[in-house]
């Protein structure tokens, strides 16, 4: 009973993620079935929030799991359990903390305890020998957890790798590919092949290669999974080919509950003192904590506010605010035994919108803080400058004087690297003064952050074509309120919209990249246009179904998949979309990571 | 034709019938009769090895041949035997031949003499010696007991995962013992395993698990004084027991009940004494045969020659010198379809078909006579067709049950016709001569399609097993069939390599789940390196395809598979094994024409080795990684004053990669290092590791303006950012009238909103006052606002007549301020009526 409760914000949606909540529960519920008695998990510390979505303590704690401790370094608490699981990724630094830990407490306690160790998503041999090169081998049983998505919401779903943009563009290192990869295979297990594929840029083209790669290996000797197929349309996205879009701001509820307090796994942590309302048992407790809030479309309120642009949050909360007051209110007028009833069945409901509404009126005062902030609106005029093209040929003077002031690294890197994906690079003249500004400012380890930068194309010497303003015009990446008619105002939360999101909206529209080849070559990379092989029994049940029911009927579900990570801002841009009248699609985003500029940049910096 | 049809029945409870299964053609200098035969049950190969107790003109080497036949007597073939005394041989259910030696070694060949392995039965069994052995099929396999010398009994319960098991010792156990044998009941989960063991008249029960033998009693009634043979049925439910007085005594398992007692006329021990099914017994006498039935009945059959008895679980084959036969109670079907003056509704119908064929009206009579019956009479020939041997009389029944089907339209029966056709056209093939397998519809059904598949496979007739698959419609049959034919193929050393890798890949291409590892593998045991890494190329699954090259000692093939499956697990396991096995140079030649393998590497490297780490990009000419890696050195210098060295180095790297800025911002920090390191001894606090910035401001904040600004200047910091350096260290340290006279100083080149701002940074928004008028006419409302004078601010835009301008300030300015909105308000009301 439970346990379908915890899903029902997954299943809302034209696919359904809880499949996927649901079999990688089973999955872990398994493992843990092996050993059997007490147990203690030992998480790696990146997993744990993520493997939280597939399945919460409380059911862990119903498989006899006693206690959870994060694997760190350092002395590990006595433990007195049949059996120590340790989760974690395939890395070498974890495998030498969960050697460690074996030695020590091999050393410490006499009692019997198995070791057992699952592998996210799944087993490496290099690890294989580092254990047993470490000579804890014998001790330890090797389990797999294949969960390699995690379930974020209804319609969004992630890898949640670490530095998997780092890893690629920066070492060279296309682990995360093949994992994007074997992702889809899992995609496609569950929900069926994915008939038709689009895709753009080097890593979605090694992607695709790998996929293919994978699909020969495993022919026959695998059996299908679903024969229907869920998805209509995968479209991949390779991140180098958008820098604009995570570099800018996300102005949207949502983007930018992430950008000032972090998103984890769907939920975001605030400072508690507004959350303390007058009917409070002790309210100093409440201001002191720290106060966490699960963000998801399980909450009806969070779902209309999170795609709105800030500036409309507050009308929007105060007009939910109105209809909760009189909804209450209701109850004094005169009312009839059967109405009361009626109202009494629905006051639970009421009451717990009365509560969401007071959280996200606590959030939104937050942001109102900075967002009100002469810093902050100085911050998103300079950027929407460069958006439009307007200045961003020459040093900054804004940029300068955040230097000067010694602001966030992240922050003026962020800038910089949006002047120069604007402008299409940066002249050799001023791109130097930068950096040189930027080390003589921060130190000689930025150099180095400038370097990764530069290697990875977020800094580069102007070249000759202006590609972004190029595509500015094709593809309306901007949008002046003015010529904005009231229908597109409708649905944008911001005046920049995404260009992986205008190039998921033509494929969505137009059956395909016809018309924008233009553009597309402008773009690093490859493109992809390629069909995927159907069973005989399916191409037989889709046209019968295509026949039957027109296309308005069902709409598509396209499967963007952004290799390389994405913000909230293109997601909300991309639910917009769908929900605009006259469309015909539902998106579903899979990524590899939810990122924003922040986190982007801080991936790519050098470790102090 | 029917009166043909029995004439090899005869009587004993009930029909039995003795015919021809093949002519055999072998031919034994020795004679049959002097040899030691052991045919394996299923119509499998016989074992055939000259018995050493008996005299012999020897005619060949002196060490004796274990020849192998398959069921007509063609020879497989041939194993010297070069061991210690053989005791006994058998087969497993794989078809192994098993050599049990005296040590106790068990030795296994396959039925082509090659040898596979060897087990032991024990260090007890090897000190006392084997005497004897038995192997016996139980639950979980084909088991083997053996008896040593001193009467000890250990067994295995299933040869291919021999675990030898003691039981429990017969009283006196150095007595000698008459006869023995392995006793197995009960099915898979209450299997009961046991030695029955005779000693003169006394019968012991030896269970596996219990401590001490049990005594059984068999009620025999005539005299007797000892029992000299004792054999249990293929089921383990029935015993049979032959004394000296010429008695066959025959009952159940645990002795409780007898079924009989017949007086044989023979008083010396049986050569043979085997069942028959489960009701009736063969005896082997010299030159004679005798079946007994329950009912003491006898038929005797004498031969002209030595033969052997080779038990199966429906019937029992005897092999003679020209012969190979097969006796067996007439299956009921049959007895009732083929019995003389039988009326039963299948021999009707036989009857009906057989009219039918002679276009005679009465094969409507006898139509009409079994019409209420024929889905019986139907089933009955379908069913009869299954047991026949010879194709013709399965030609007859099928006939008549298709014939019979024509009135009836029943789909199951439809399927059952179907499929024992088909089994019939399986079983006639595999009965041919040619292939020899012997096979009834009973023993097939009880093998399972699988297994006579593996059969076929094992006796390397693949293109019939392929054949029987793809008709049976067997999942995965071809593939395994293939896969087979592909490890025998590579093993053949007369193929050449490129033909073999040729002819398996052709043969394999669209078959699925094919392990080509697998095949590569058995080619590379037999030191086929070049076959079995053409067969590689096949192996699609890169997981199994790389360790299996590497440890063929095909480095480069092996990383290129690798680094194109885009496993980097995998790429890293080749790695580390190339570095192992490589030297340094030839490792880092076989790694850089793989960029993957090389940027993992690196990568590796990054974490595990710096020095490692250089020394790639030295050999790379890779100026900037070198760089970097020194600047590394530099930022977390590795002993102290090694920073500046480190910081040259990097110098010289960046300018051999003719990278300007970074020679110039690397020697930047050097120069400044080294001032810092000195500028630590003048003041006593640590500024090494500061930034430029950080430095003039930690100077700035000595008060030695005079020193930072030679700093600023040296290394060319602009004015924008000094200016904005002064501002924010005199406003931190509270210096507001230097401030001031700092403003006046001269123009500022980064206008007076800095000075605004640093103001109000530590909340001294009258001091911004001195400023803001300085203010840029198009931010100075702005700025105003900021610092929150909005009357002023509301003049000012007032003056510059902005209309929106003064919108921002109304809407910025808190509601509580009413007087200033009132103001605010008339200026606004002003400036509209003003237009």
């Amino acid at each position: 009973m439970k346990e379908t409760k915890m899903c029902t914000h997954l299943s809302g949606g034209r696919l359904n993620v809880a499949i996927l909540q649901e079999t990688m529960r089973k999955e872990l519920l398994n493992l843990l079935q092996i050993c059997e008695g007490k147990k203690v998990i030992i998480w790696d510390e990146w997993l744990a929030g993520p493997v939280g979505l597939v399945a919460q303590y409380s059911v862990l704690k119903e498989h006899e799991v006693a206690d959870m401790f994060p694997l760190r370094p350092g002395s590990l608490p006595t433990i007195s359990v049949n059996h120590i699981i340790f989760i974690a990724r395939p890395k070498l630094v974890l495998m030498d903390l969960v050697a460690d830990y074996i030695l020590s407490l091999r050393s410490k306690q006499s009692s019997r305890v198995e070791f057992h160790l699952f592998f996210v998503p799944r087993k490496s041999e290099l690890c294989e020998k580092h254990l047993k090169n470490r000579s804890v081998l014998a001790n330890l049983s090797l389990q797999e957890f294949k969960c390699d998505i995690f379930p974020f919401d209804s319609d969004v779903m992630s890898l949640e790798l670490q530095n998997d943009f780092r890893e690629n563009y920066l070492e060279g290192d296309p682990t995360c590919l093949y994992n994007a990869a074997q992702a889809i295979r899992t995609i496609q297990h569950l929900y069926g092949i994915i008939p038709r594929v689009y895709g753009k840029g080097q890593a979605a083209k090694q992607v695709w290669d790998l996929l293919c790669r994978l699909n020969k290996e495993e022919q026959g000797t695998s059996p299908r999974g679903v024969s229907t197929a869920c998805i209509d349309q995968l479209l991949l996205l390779d991140r180098a080919i958008d820098f604009t879009s995570i570099m800018s701001t996300q102005l949207n509820y949502e983007g930018l509950i992430d950008e000032l307090y972090g998103i984890k796994s769907t939920t975001a942590t605030f400072p508690g003192h507004k959350f303390v309302s007058p009917d409070d048992a002790s309210p100093e407790v409440t201001a002191r904590e720290r106060k966490r809030i699960i963000l998801n479309s399980g909450e009806e309120l969070f779902t209309e506010l999170r795609d709105c642009n800030f500036t409309a949050v507050g009308a929007a909360l105060s007009k939910k605010a109105r209809v909760i007051k009189t909804q209450l209110d209701e109850r004094h007028n005169d009312k009839s035994v059967q109405e009361i009833k009626q109202f009494v069945s629905r006051l639970p409901q009421m009451l717990a919108n009365k509560q969401s509404l007071a959280v996200h009126t606590a959030i939104a005062e937050y942001i109102k803080e900075t967002t009100d902030s002469f810093e902050f609106h100085d911050t998103i005029q300079c950027e929407e400058d460069f958006l439009n093209c307007i200045d961003n040929e020459k040093v900054c003077p804004f940029i300068e004087d955040l230097i000067a002031q010694k602001a966030p690294l992240t922050k003026v890197l962020r800038l910089i690297c949006l002047q120069c994906v604007t402008g299409s690079g940066l002249k050799p003249k001023v791109l130097e003064y930068y950096k040189r500004e930027l080390v003589q400012v921060y130190g000689l380890n930025t150099w180095l952050t400038l370097c990764n930068l530069e290697k990875c194309g977020l800094l580069k010497p102007q070249t000759g074509t202006r590609q972004y303003a190029v595509l500015r015009k094709t593809l309306h990446l901007t949008v002046d309120e003015s010529d904005l008619d009231a229908k597109e105002k409708s649905y944008l939360s911001s005046k920049y919209i995404p260009l992986t999101v205008r190039l998921s909206e033509h494929i969505a529209k137009n059956k395909g990249w016809t018309g924008i080849a233009d553009v597309l070559g402008s773009l690093p990379g490859p493109i992809l246009d390629e069909l995927q092989s159907l069973q005989p029994r399916m191409i037989r049940r889709n046209s019968i179904s295509s026949e039957n029911s027109s296309s308005i009927e069902n709409p598509k579900v396209i499967l963007v998949f952004f290799i390389g990570g994405c913000t909230y801002h293109e997601i909300s841009a991309l639910r917009s979309i769908s929900q605009q009248e006259d469309s015909n699609v539902e998106f579903v985003v899979l990524t590899t990571k939810l990122i924003n500029g922040n986190t982007f940049i801080e991936t790519l910096m050098e470790a102090e | 034709m029917s009166a043909l049809l029995t004439a090899d029945w005869f009587q004993l409870d009930s029909y039995y019938r003795k015919f021809d299964l093949y002519n055999m053609v072998w031919s034994m200098d020795e004679g049959l009769g002097n040899m030691i035969v052991s045919g394996a049950p299923y119509g499998g190969p016989i074992a055939v090895v000259r018995d050493r107790k008996q005299f012999v003109r020897i005619m060949t080497t002196a060490k004796p041949v274990i020849t192998i036949y398959n069921g007509v007597g063609n020879i497989i073939s041939k194993i010297l035997w070069n061991n210690g005394v053989l005791v006994h041989m058998g087969w497993s259910d794989g078809e192994q031949l098993l050599c049990v030696q005296e040590s106790g070694d068990v030795l296994i060949y396959d039925m082509f003499g090659a040898y596979q392995k060897t087990f032991s039965m024990g260090q007890e069994a090897r000190d006392t010696k084997v005497c004897k052995a038995q192997l016996f099929s139980n639950p979980h396999g084909i088991g083997l007991a053996v008896m040593t010398t001193t009467n000890r009994m250990f067994l295995v319960s299933n040869v291919s995962e021999p675990k030898v098991r003691p039981v429990p010792d017969v009283p006196r156990a150095n007595e000698p013992i008459t006869c023995w044998c392995v006793l197995s009941t009960g099915l898979r989960s209450s299997a009961v395993i046991g030695f029955l063991v005779c000693r003169d008249k006394e019968v012991y029960r030896c269970q596996l698990g219990e401590s001490r033998p049990l005594l059984m009693r068999p009620e025999i009634s005539n005299a007797y004084t000892q029992i000299l043979t004792i054999v249990p049925s293929q089921n383990g439910r029935h015993i049979a027991l032959f004394t000296d007085s010429g008695i066959l005594w025959i009952g159940s398992s645990e002795f409780k009940s007898k079924y009989c007692e017949i007086d044989t006329g023979y008083i010396k021990q049986p050569k043979e004494l085997v069942w028959c099914g489960s009701q009736a017994i063969i005896g082997h006498w010299d030159d004679t045969m005798c079946i007994y039935g329950f009912n003491g009945t006898t038929v005797s059959y004498p031969y002209d020659g030595p033969f052997h008895l080779i038990p199966e679980m429906d019937c029992v084959r005897i092999i003679s010198e020209m012969t190979h036969e097969l006796v067996q109670k007439v299956p009921v079907v049959v007895e009732k379809i083929f019995r003389i003056n039988s009326t039963a509704p299948g021999s009707y119908l036989v009857e009906a078909s057989k009219q039918f064929q002679r276009r005679s009206h009465r094969a409507d009579e006898y139509i009409r006579l079994v019409k209420p019956d024929l889905a019986s009479a139907v089933q009955d020939c379908v069913d009869a067709a299954a047991f026949e041997f010879c194709p013709d009389v399965q030609k007859l029944l099928a006939r008549a049950a298709q014939f019979g089907k024509g009135f009836l339209s029943d789909a199951v029966l439809t399927e059952h016709y179907v499929r024992t056709c088909r089994w019939l056209r399986v079983l006639n093939a595999v009965r041919d001569p040619r292939v020899a397998v012997p096979l009834t519809y009973l023993q097939v059904q009880n093998l399972g399609e699988r297994i006579l598949l593996d059969r076929l496979i094992w006796r390397r007739l693949h293109c019939l097993a392929g054949h029987i698959a793809s008709y049976l419609q067997l999942k995965d049959g071809q593939t395994r069939v293939l896969s087979h034919w592909a490890c025998y193929k590579v093993t053949q050393p007369h193929l050449d390599n490129e033909s073999a890798a040729r002819e398996i890949g052709e043969k394999l291409r669209n078959i699925p789940g094919i392990s080509y590892s697998t095949i590569a593998m058995k080619a590379a045991e037999k030191g086929r390196k070049t076959l079995a890494i053409k067969i590689l190329e096949y192996e699609t699954r890169s997981k199994l395809q790389v360790p299996l090259l590497l440890a063929l000692g095909e480095g480069p093939t092996a990383l290129l598979k690798a680094t194109a499956s885009g496993d980097t697990d995998l790429v890293y396991i080749v790695l580390l094994h190339l570095k192992e096995k490589m030297g340094k140079h030839e490792f880092e030649l076989t790694i850089r024409s793989f960029p993957l393998a090389h940027a993992l590497y690196i990568k590796y490297c990054a974490s595990h080795n710096r020095e490692a780490l250089r020394q790639v990009f030295v050999q790379e000419d890779e100026f900037a990684g070198q760089a970097a890696s020194h600047i590394r050195d530099a930022l977390e210098p590795p002993s102290p004053g090694s920073a500046e060295a480190s910081l040259l180095s990097a110098r010289e790297c960046y300018r051999k990669g003719k990278n300007d800025l970074g020679v110039s911002i690397c020697e930047e920090a050097r120069k400044l290092c080294k001032q810092q390191s000195s500028l630590q001894e003048t003041y006593g606090e640590s500024f090494v590791g500061l930034s430029l910035q950080d430095t003039v401001k930690k100077l700035l904040n000595q008060g030695e303006v005079k020193l930072a600004d030679k700093l600023r200047s040296e290394y060319k910091m602009p004015d924008r950012r000094y200016w904005w350096l002064r501002i924010l260290t005199l406003a931190e340290r509270d210096e507001w009238a230097q401030l001031e006279t700092f403003s006046k100083s001269k123009k500022s080149p980064v206008g007076y909103e800095p000075f605004v701002d640093a103001c109000l940074k530590y909340g001294k928004n009258d001091e911004a006052l001195n400023y803001l008028p300085k203010c840029r006419d198009d931010i100075k409302v702005k700025y105003y606002v900021k610092a929150e004078f909005y009357e002023e601010a509301a003049q000012v835009a007032f003056d510059q007549k902005d209309e929106s301008a003064l919108f921002f300030v109304q809407n910025k300015c808190p509601v509580r301020e009413s007087t200033k909105h009132a103001k605010i308000q008339a200026l606004l009301d002003q400036l509209s009526t003003k237009k």
